[in-house]
C-alpha cells in the first residue's frame, strides 16, 4: 500500500516536472531570452590587492588614515557612517587627542537640544559620539539627491560580493558611454541603443544596472592633500578609501585572523594527541 | 537493552555508591556512551558524524545563549543590536561568526550523517525508529535555521520570512489567514520578528530532547555497521569507551579544524552579503536566495512551472505555485516512508550493485546538481536542469528503490562482522 502511493506520488511529481520541462524548453525555443545590456556589459571588480588581504593580511594604518581622509573631505558630503564612532578611529593608530580633535572639527555637527529651551540644536563632536550624518534624514537626503538615497558606508564592503574591490572598481569605474566598447570589443550603444544612460545617472559598467546615480566623486588627481606627502593619484585616492571601508566593515579583522592562527594551532596539536591515542587503544584490534 | 556481554557498572567509592542508589545518572552515561555501550568494531569515519552533530548543537546553544544576552529583537534595533556585538561586545564578532558558521557545519554533518544513513541502509529494521526521530531533528533543525536568519533583519532576513511564509499562502481557502496569523501581520514585522526570536531559542532545546529519543531508540538495537550484519558476539563489538570516544576525538579534531578555518578565515564565505544591508520592504533584492543548506529544496520549490489541470478545458485542478510548495515538503516527508520503500533485506549499499549505482551515479549528483541550481537566477537553462534534477529525486525514491530492492541480487554477504574484519570466521568457542 504505502509502495503503491509512494509510486503514484512519485509518477504524479516527476510527471508534472516532466511538462514543465517540456513547456520549458518549448517556450525557449520560441521566444528564446532576449540578451540584456546589464547582462553582457556588467563588469567583475577589478583585480586590486591589499595589505589586509589574505589570512595573514594586517591594514596598512597610513593607508587607513589616508582613507578617512578621503572619506571625510570627498564621500562624507553625502555618505554616513553610521556605525563608526570617533573613538573607532584610534584604531587607525591616532592618539587621544587626535581623536578628540578629529571629532570636534568634524564638519557636520551632532545633532543634540538646547539644554536651555528644548529646541534642536547641534555641539561639536566628542570621541564617544557616532559619526553625524550628513542628513537629518532620508527624505533630506534624497532631497538634496535628485531622489537618490546615498547608502550608509560603514558595511558597504560586506555588503557587495567581492566588497573591497567592489568599491575600487566603482571609483575607478567612471567611463564616457558614447563608442563605449567592453572587452569583448562589443559596443554597447550599437548593441543596446536603448540602454543609454537616463538624464541624472552616470554610466558606470560596474554598477549592477550600469547607470548610477552618484556623479564620479574622484574625478581628478589631487582632490585630497595627504598629510603624510603621499601623491593623491586617483588610483591612490580609491584604493585607501576602499581600504578605510574594509576597515569600517570590520574593525575587528586583526584580532578575528589572530585568534584564528591560535585556534588553528591549538587544535593541530589537540588533533595530533587525540590521533595518537586514537591509534594506541586500537593497537591491539584489527577494525 | 544491549548485549548480555556490555561491561557493567560497578561504582567503586561510596559516594559514587551512594548517588547510583538514589539517581542511577552516571550508571545512565556509562550505558550509553562508555564502556556499557558494546559497538561494532568496524565502524568507519562516516560514524563519527552523530556525535560531531551533538558537538555542532552545543557548539550553536552556548554561542546562542550570549548572543541572546545583547541583542535585541526589534526591527528598528536588531540590526544595528548585530553590528554592536560584532564592534563593541568583548570577542562579539568571534561569538556571532561562530553561531554564524555553526549553523552551515551543523548543516554539514547533518548532511553527512543522513547520506550515511542512506547508503549503509541505517533506517532498515529494526532501526526504523531512530530513523523517523532522526527526519524530525532534520526537520525542527529547518525551521529553526530559518528563524534564526531572520532574526539580524537583513535584506535576506526580511525577504526570506517573506517567500518563505508565502508558502502557505498557496494553500487554497485558508492559506492567506494562516500566513497573516503566522506572521502576525501582513508582513514580516515586530510581531513576526519577535515571535521568531523567542522560538528560535526554544526550538533547539526541543531538537535536544528529540536527540535524546533518537539516541535511546539507537541503543535497543545498538549501532548499525558498514558491512550491515548484525552483530553476532562480543568479538564483533568494542566497548564505545575507549575504542569509539579516542575515535570520535580524533574526528572532532578534524571537524573543528574546518570549522575553525572558515569560522575565522572566511566567515562570511557562506553568507549573502546582502544580509549587510538593513531589511528594507520596500526594496526587493535582485535575487532572493536561502541559506545553501536550503537550496536542494528551494530548486524543487522552483523546478514547477505548469499548473495541474483538465487539458483544453482551461479549469486548474492545482496550481504550479502550490504543486511547488507540496512537492518541497514532500522531498523531506517522503523521507519517513524510507524504511518501506526500500524493501531489501541487505542493509549495506556495499553489498547491494544496483542501489550503489543508482546511489553514487543518481542521487549523488541530483542532490548536488539542485543545490547548485537553487542558487541560480530562472534562467532557462537552470530552469531545465534543476526539473530534471528535481523529477529524478522523486523517481529515485518513490519508484527506483522500490524496484531496485525487488529485482536486485544482492552480493554475498559475511557471515559476521568479526570474518569481514579478520578474513577468520568467529570462534565459536571464544565468545
Amino acid at each position: 500500500m504505502v509502495r503503491l502511493g509512494a509510486f503514484l506520488v512519485g509518477l504524479f511529481f516527476s510527471g508534472m516536472l516532466l511538462l514543465g520541462l517540456g513547456d520549458t524548453v518549448i517556450k525557449a525555443i520560441q521566444e528564446p531570452a532576449q540578451p540584456s545590456a546589464e547582462y553582457e556589459f556588467h563588469e567583475k571588480p577589478l583585480a586590486v590587492s591589499f595589505a589586509h588581504d589574505g589570512p595573514f593580511g594586517k591594514f596598512d594604518r597610513g593607508q587607513l588614515q589616508r582613507g578617512l581622509k578621503v572619506y571625510s573631505e570627498v564621500c562624507a558630503a553625502c555618505h554616513s557612517l553610521n556605525l563608526v564612532a570617533f573613538r573607532d578611529f584610534a584604531a587607525l593608530g591616532y592618539n587621544e587627542d587626535q581623536v578628540k580633535a578629529l571629532a570636534k572639527a568634524w564638519k557636520t555637527e551632532v545633532p543634540t537640544i538646547n539644554p536651555e529651551t528644548g529646541e534642536p540644536a547641534t555641539r561639536p563632536g566628542i570621541p564617544a559620539d557616532k559619526i553625524p550624518s550628513p542628513f537629518a534624514n532620508e527624505v533630506a537626503a534624497r532631497a538634496a539627491n535628485n531622489n537618490a538615497l546615498p547608502p550608509d558606508l560603514s558595511l558597504i564592503t560586506k555588503a557587495r560580493a567581492d566588497g573591497t574591490a567592489y568599491v575600487y572598481s566603482l571609483l575607478m569605474g567612471y567611463r564616457d558611454q558614447a563608442g563605449y566598447k567592453n572587452a569583448e570589443g562589443k559596443e554597447l550603444l550599437k548593441e543596446f541603443p536603448d540602454a543609454a544612460t537616463p538624464a541624472g545617472l552616470h554610466f558606470n559598467p560596474w554598477f549592477a544596472n550600469l547607470n548610477i546615480a552618484m556623479a564620479n566623486p574622484i574625478a581628478g588627481d589631487d582632490q585630497v592633500t595627504y598629510d603624510d606627502g603621499t601623491k593623491a593619484t586617483k588610483e591612490q585616492m580609491a584604493k585607501d578609501v576602499s581600504a578605510f571601508l574594509a576597515w569600517t566593515a570590520e574593525p575587528k579583522m586583526e584580532n578575528r585572523k589572530s585568534a584564528g592562527w591560535a585556534a588553528l594551532g591549538f587544535l593541530f596539536i589537540f588533533t595530533v594527541l587525540a590521533w595518537m591515542s586514537y591509534r594506541t587503544i586500537w593497537a591491539d584490534k584489527k577494525h | 537493552m544491549s548485549f548480555p556481554w556490555a561491561q557493567e557498572y560497578k561504582p567503586q567509592g561510596t559516594v559514587s555508591k551512594w548517588v547510583d542508589e538514589r539517581l542511577p545518572l552516571p550508571r545512565l552515561v556509562y550505558n550509553a556512551v562508555g564502556a556499557g555501550y558494546p559497538v561494532p568494531r568496524n565502524l568507519n569515519y562516516f560514524w563519527n558524524f552523530g556525535v560531531l552533530a551533538g558537538v555542532a548543537l552545543v557548539i550553536q546553544i552556548v554561542t546562542g545563549i550570549i548572543l541572546a544576552m545583547h541583542y535585541y529583537a526589534s526591527v528598528d534595533g536588531a540590526f544595528n543590536s548585530v553590528e554592536h556585538i560584532m564592534r563593541d561586545v568583548n570577542s562579539g564578532w568571534f561569538i556571532r561568526y561562530a553561531h554564524m558558521n555553526g549553523a552551515s557545519f551543523f548543516f554539514i554533518v547533518v548532511y553527512i550523517h543522513i547520506f550515511r544513513g542512506l547508503f549503509y541502509g541505517s533506517y532498515k529494521a529494526p532501526r526504523e525508529m531512530i530513523w523517523l526521530l532522526g527526519v524530525t531533528i532534520f526537520l525542527l533543525m529547518m525551521a529553526t535555521a530559518f528563524m534564526g536568519y531572520v532574526l539580524p533583519w537583513g535584506q535576506m532576513s526580511f525577504w526570506g520570512a517573506q517567500v518563505i511564509t508565502g508558502f502557505f499562502s498557496a494553500i487554497p481557502v485558508v492559506g492567506e489567514p494562516l500566513r497573516q496569523w503566522l506572521l502576525g501581520g501582513f508582513a514580516p514585522d515586530q510581531a513576526a520578528l519577535n515571535r521568531f526570536f523567542s522560538l528560535h531559542y526554544l526550538m533547539p532545546f526541543v531538537i535536544a530532547g528529540v536527540i535524546i529519543l533518537h539516541v535511546w531508540a539507537l541503543h535497543i538495537p545498538g549501532s548499525s555497521n558498514p558491512t550491515g550484519v548484525s552483530v553476532k558476539s562480543e568479538q564483533d563489538t568494542v566497548p564505545f569507551h575507549p575504542y569509539y570516544t579516542a575515535k570520535d576525538g580524533f574526528g572532532l579534531g578534524i571537524f573543528l579544524i574546518f570549522f575553525v578555518a572558515v569560522t575565522f578565515f572566511a566567515p562570511n564565505m557562506l553568507g549573502h552579503p546582502d544580509n549587510y544591508i538593513p531589511a528594507n520592504p520596500l526594496s526587493t533584492p535582485a535575487h532572493i536566495v536561502p541559506e545553501w543548506y536550503f537550496l536542494p529544496f528551494y530548486a524543487i520549490l522552483k523546478a514547477f512551472t505548469v499548473d495541474f489541470g483538465i487539458p483544453f478545458t482551461g479549469i486548474i485542478i492545482i496550481e504550479a505555485k502550490l504543486m511547488g510548495v507540496l512537492a518541497m515538503f514532500g522531498s523531506i516527508l517522503l523521507l519517513f516512508f524510507l524504511p518501506w520503500l526500500d524493501t531489501s533485506p541487505v542493509r549495506s549499499g556495499h553489498y547491494r550493485p544496483l542501489f550503489r549505482k543508482f546511489f553514487w551515479f543518481g542521487l549523488i549528483p541530483c542532490i548536488i546538481l539542485l543545490t547548485y541550481c537553487g542558487g541560480k537566477p530562472p534562467y532557462t537553462q537552470w530552469v531545465i536542469l534543476s526539473q530534471i534534477a528535481a523529477a529524478y529525486y522523486f523517481i529515485h525514491f518513490l519508484i527506483i528503490l522500490p524496484i531496485v530492492s525487488r529485482i536486485e541480487r544482492p552480493l554475498p554477504l559475511p557471515n559476521s562482522i568479526t570474518e569481514a574484519v579478520t578474513g577468520k570466521p568467529l570462534e565459536k568457542a571464544a565468545a
